[in-house]
Formats: structure tokens, sequence, C-alpha cells
């Protein structure tokens, strides 16, 4: 995804953007309202972050100044007020959700997720794996005519998979991916939900394959 | 902070003070009203039986005369009928000439008299009873030559004290009726005179809590200096809750922006680093910042609450709503989690609130219970109208209260106890309890029989 991160404060931008590259995610940043402007008036985001308190200006102008002129780039607001007023104005300005500084990434990621689900889901986020259809969006796998709807845990499971077919993900990898920081997990956990994938794919040519000592790897026949 | 405990130390009342002074003003009037009537009767019923006095010595001088060498004095019949017949006064006279007696009643005194020809009055006992005497000389020519014929004519006194005694009546009557009407007049102007001060309490009393404009209305001159000094309290008021909103948004600032650089930066190291030791170390690095900007958010949350309980402004809210706008909100943090939540609506509920408050104590139950509900359990918020009172639960397959601090959740509450000591949980709950009761409604915190947790909001609908 591309994203664009409106961040008056460097350090914490730069860890941002460092952060979401991780995840493969194509960041621009803009230090200022101005910044921010010139970016989106030149390229198509489908995600925007704005900070509130910005040096050239509140992020709430931006806010209802994208609204007005019909930007449908949806934005969660990342904010370190922790007044809901705060926050419940930001929505009421056509915020699309917002965040409480610091920043969990994995709820980040919920949330665009979330976000983007509301906003309407478009054809192209339909991966085709073999006979399996995979719609990111919806959380579902279609094989033939049969849907079955994954539950949360397991279509961000699948979702890492199907990104990289082939790829060996390791189980601490994976339990980085699955759990948030407060949860005290094995990493036998993740067979648990690998297990439940493998049920979903039973009798398809999309199978996850365990490499022993290694971890797992998605793998079309 | 309730109203309640505004108590002031009240000494005296305005109104009360200024209708006792207008009230003993006006008794004294009344007393005094009282004796000059009575006075001024007794000296008019004076006047009257004086004049039928002199009127009656003055016809029977008139009636004497010189003849034959001796003095005839006829007594003409008005002169006494127009004293005796009035009531049953008793009527004396005497007639002297020179130290003669002539006629009447011989022990009758004489008033004297200041002039020669003037008539003199004298009130004194005779016989018993008062009479009051007149007394006129007047040169009488004889065969002896000038002779001074002087005439007596005296009363009793009864019936002058029977008028004023009746006058004295009716003047106590006078007088009751004058000090009704001053009681009347008093009140009237004891109210008008506390009119303004009432109007301004009244419309100082009626603002909301965030009305914290200067008082516009007209007030008297005298009142001026205690409305000048007010406005500027509240101007400074103002200005104090300015800066502790400023105060509580700077505070969150500061302290969540370099906790998202360490915790950003920790997410990149965890992703990325080689050894499993870093890896571990990291991770709980980033759960002790977690843990960190969760007290730091309550506690910015539990100033952010006390501040907009002091200045409470309600308006109606659909529980409903509340509950499916702030479910919707956690739903991406329940999907981390594999963990269901729905919301069980019944039939619209509309409550009286601070919907910042409300959304704030819901999200704290919510995150409670998403913070202690294991993997996969299930979150149910349910809304109801019970009788009179609007009920929103909400219940979690988690472990559930450890019963020991259940009980001392409980004690905390009972006791009141301040947000230091209940950090965690319990500050979460503090707050919930907090702007439950300022909504005059409850929290009641249980274990549900599947054994999660079970936290009870409860409301007065409107």
């Amino acid at each position: 995804m591309r994203f664009l991160l409106i961040e008056d404060n460097a350090k914490l931008a730069d860890a941002v953007v460092d952060r979401l590259r991780l995840d493969g995610h194509v960041v621009d940043h803009a230090a200022d309202l101005e910044t921010a402007w010139h970016f989106t008036s030149t390229t198509s985001y489908d995600l925007i972050l704005l900070d509130i308190m910005l040096p050239d200006g509140d992020g709430r102008t931006f806010l209802s100044r994208s609204r007005e002129q019909k930007s449908n780039a949806p934005i969660i607001v990342l904010t370190a007020r922790s007044e809901v007023s705060d926050r419940v104005g930001v929505l009421d300005l056509g915020a699309d959700d917002y965040m409480v500084k610091p920043i969990d990434f994995s709820e980040l990621e919920a949330r665009c997720r979330a976000v983007l689900r509301r906003r309407g889901g478009e054809s192209s986020n339909v991966l085709m794996l073999g006979a399996v259809a995979f719609d990111s969006l919806a959380g579902t796998l279609r094989i033939g005519t049969t849907e079955t709807q994954l539950r949360p845990r397991e279509l961000r499971l699948f979702e890492v998979f199907a990104k990289a077919p082939g790829q060996i993900f390791s189980k601490t990898a994976l339990v980085d991916r699955l759990f948030s920081y407060d949860e005290d997990v094995s990493e036998n956990a993740i067979e648990v939900y690998v297990g439940r994938l493998r049920r979903h794919l039973a009798g398809t040519d999309v199978g996850i394959i365990t490499v022993r000592g290694l971890g797992y790897k998605l793998e079309v026949t | 902070m309730s109203r309640a405990s505004l108590s002031v130390t009240t000494q005296g009342s305005i109104r009360r003070r200024l209708l006792f002074a207008l009230l003993a003003g006006a008794a004294v009037l009344t007393v005094a009203v009282y004796f000059m009537v009575l006075s001024v009767a007794r000296q008019v019923a004076q006047e009257s039986q004086d004049n039928v006095l002199s009127a009656s010595v003055i016809s029977i001088l008139d009636s004497a005369r010189f003849a034959g060498g001796e003095v005839i004095v006829d007594l003409p019949y008005s002169a006494l009928s127009m004293l005796g017949n009035v009531s049953d006064e008793r009527v004396f006279y005497t007639i002297r000439m020179g130290d003669e007696f002539l006629s009447g009643y011989p022990d009758l005194p004489e008033a004297a008299s200041s002039l020669v020809g003037a008539i003199g009055f004298h009130s004194q006992p005779f016989l018993g009873e008062d009479v009051r005497i007149a007394t006129l000389g007047r040169p009488i020519s004889t065969d002896t030559g000038q002779e001074l014929l002087r005439v007596s004519v005296a009363q009793t006194l009864s019936g002058q004290q029977q008028i004023i005694a009746r006058i004295s009546r009716t003047s106590v009557a006078i007088g009751a009726g004058l000090f009704v009407l001053l009681v009347l007049l008093a009140s009237l102007i004891a109210r008008s005179t506390i009119q303004p001060l009432d109007r301004l309490a009244a419309s100082v009393s009626r603002r909301g809590p965030e009305d914290l404009r200067p008082v516009a209305a007209p007030v008297p001159s005298e009142m001026e200096p205690l409305v000048v000094s007010l406005n500027s309290l509240m101007g400074r008021l103002q200005m104090s809750l300015v800066r502790s909103e400023d105060f509580i948004a700077e505070a969150a600032h500061r302290l969540r922006t370099p906790l998202a650089i360490v915790r950003t930066k920790a997410e990149i190291i965890a992703r990325t680093a080689q050894d499993k030791a870093t890896t571990t170390g990291v991770q709980e690095m980033i759960h002790a910042i977690d843990e960190s900007s969760r007290t730091a958010g309550q506690l910015l949350d539990h100033a952010m609450v006390t501040f907009r309980l002091d200045n409470l402004s309600k308006e109606p809210i659909d529980l409903n709503a509340l509950a499916t706008a702030t479910t919707d909100r956690v739903r991406p943090l329940t999907d981390l989690k594999d963990i269901e939540i729905s919301v069980s609506l019944g039939t619209p509920v509309l409550i009286e609130g601070d919907v910042i408050l409300l959304q704030n104590a819901l999200s704290n139950l919510l995150d409670n219970a998403i913070k202690y509900a294991p993997s996969e359990a299930r979150i149910d918020i349910e809304v109801i109208k019970a009788g009179d009172q609007a009920v929103l639960t909400v219940t979690d397959t988690g472990p559930g209260f450890p019963r020991e601090e259940l009980e001392t959740l409980a004690d905390r509450f009972a006791r009141g106890s301040n947000a230091t000591q209940v950090v965690g949980s319990g500050l979460g709950l503090t707050i919930v309890k907090e702007v439950m009761e300022a909504h005059g409604g409850a929290m009641t915190i249980s274990n549900s029989e599947r054994g999660g947790a079970c936290v009870r909001l409860s409301f007065p609908s409107s």
C-alpha cells in the first residue's frame, strides 16, 4: 500500500516510515501541511496518517479541506491527545479513524483493514492462488462455489503466506505478525492456526508446507 | 466536587433584618398614634364640656339682675338642662356675691380665673366624684355699689370619661388596622429591596456550569462591587479551566510522542533482530512501553474526566447508539485477538449525559475486557430498559475478576480512594465509577455465571 505520513516530529516520522516499509508499504513523509498538500495533489494514496499538531497549522484543517475537495483517500488521525472530545471531533470532520500514540502497528494494520473494508473492497483485493480466490479485505477464501469466512487471525496468517508464496516464515516471525506484544504465547500457538488453514484448504491445490527446523511456506501445486 | 459540599456560613438575613426594623418602626408609630388620638380626644371632649359649662354659667349670669334691694337670679331652665340631659351627669352650681353665698351648693369650690372677666375652669373631686367646675364673675350694680356676682357650674366627668373610653377603643382599632397595614407595607418594601439580590442570585445559579460569562444584567449601584468581583472571579476561573485543559493536552503530547518513538524503534528491532535474546528483550520492552502508555492514558483520562465532571453539561443520548459506536471503535482490536464482540440492543433508551464522558467510560470497560480476555473469547454488550432504569452490561468470557480483587475493588470504590492507589484496571474502573455517579447512575462489578467479568452500568432513564 502507498501511505502518506504527515508528522512533524522527525524522529517519530523516520521510525514510522521504517516500520511501515518493513511490511512492504511505500511511504511518503510530509513534515508540514504545505508539503502534504503538494504530495496529495500529485500522488494518490491508499491511506493517509495525519498528526494533529503541525508547525504550519492544525491537522483538522487538512481533514476538512481534503473532505471539501472530495479527496477520498482514507485518513487515520494519529493523536497524542487523550481527550476523547478531540478524537470524536476528528471523526466528525471526516477522519476514517483515529489512533492514540504510541502506535501499535498491528492495531494500525487492523484499523487500516477495517477502514478499507468500510470503504468497500475493490476487485484488485482478490488474489488468485491456484484454484483458491483469496479476498483479503472481506477475509474470504473461495474455492469453486464454496466461500469460507476466515477468522481475523487466520486471515492475517494466510495473508502473510499468500503475499509471498514459496517464502519460508519462521514460527517466531509468524508469532510476531499474529499476536500483540502483551500476549504471552508460545510458538506452538502458530501450529493451531496453521492447522485451521490447512483444514480450510483441504482438497485444493494450495497447501501450507512444514519446512522442518525452519518454519512454514505456502505452495501451489 | 458536588454541589452539596459547597456550603456557606450564613449569618442573619437582610430580608429579616429589614423586616424587623420596619416592624419595630411600625409598632412605635402605632403606639404613638394611639396616644395622640387619645390625647386629642381628651382635649376635644374637655373643650366641648367647657363650652357647655361656660354657656351655662353665662346664661345664669345673664339672667341676674338687681331689683328691690336684692339680687334676683332666675335660673334659666336651659342653663342646667343643657348639662343634665346629656347623660346621667350630675350638675351642681353655686352663686356667690362678694363673700356672701346666695344659692346652690355652698361647698362647691370655685375655679380661680386668671383674668377678671375671663372664665376659669378647674377639675377636682366633689362629693365622691370627679367634677369639672366653670366659674365666671361679673360686676353687678347694687344699691350699695358695685358687687362681683360669681356663678360656678360643675358637672361630673363620667360622661366625658365614657366618651374617652369609647374613643380609646376606637383608637385601639385604628392602631391595630394601621399596624396591619404597616406590616404589609414593610414586607412589600423588604421584598422589593431584596429583589435585585434575588434576581442576581437566580441568574448566577441558573447558568450552566460551563457558562462563565460575566454577569450582564443591570444591578443596583450598591451591588456593583460584589458583581465586579464576581465577574473577575469568573474570568480567572475560566482562564484556569482553559489552562488546565491545555495542560492535559500538553502533558499528553509530551508523554506520548517519546513513547511513540521508542515503541516504533523497538518494533523495528523486534522484527529485524536475528538472535532470539534480542527479540525477547525488545518484546519485553514493548510490553513495558504499552503498560506505561496505558497508565499515562488512564491518568490523563482521569484528569480529563475530573475536569469535565466539574463542568458537567448533559444532553440526551441514545444509549444504543453510544454502545454501537463505541463497540465499532474497538472492533479492530478484538479482531486482533479473534475476540467476538456483540451488541444486543433493546428498545431505544434515552439518558441524559455527557457523551464524551460516557464514551470514555464504556471504552475503558471494553479496553479492560479486551486486555484481560483470552484469544477467541466473547464480549457481550447488552442494553436493556429495566423499569425506570437504563442498563448497559458488558460481560466477557475471560477469567473474570480474581475473587480477592473483586472484594478489594468494591472496597476501594466504597472508600472513594484516589486514583494513585488504583492504577491499572482499577483506575479504568474508577473512571467508570466516577462518570456513573456524576450521571446519577451506578456501576456494579461481579463475575458472571460462566466465570467472566461482568460490569453493569445503570442509569436513570429520561
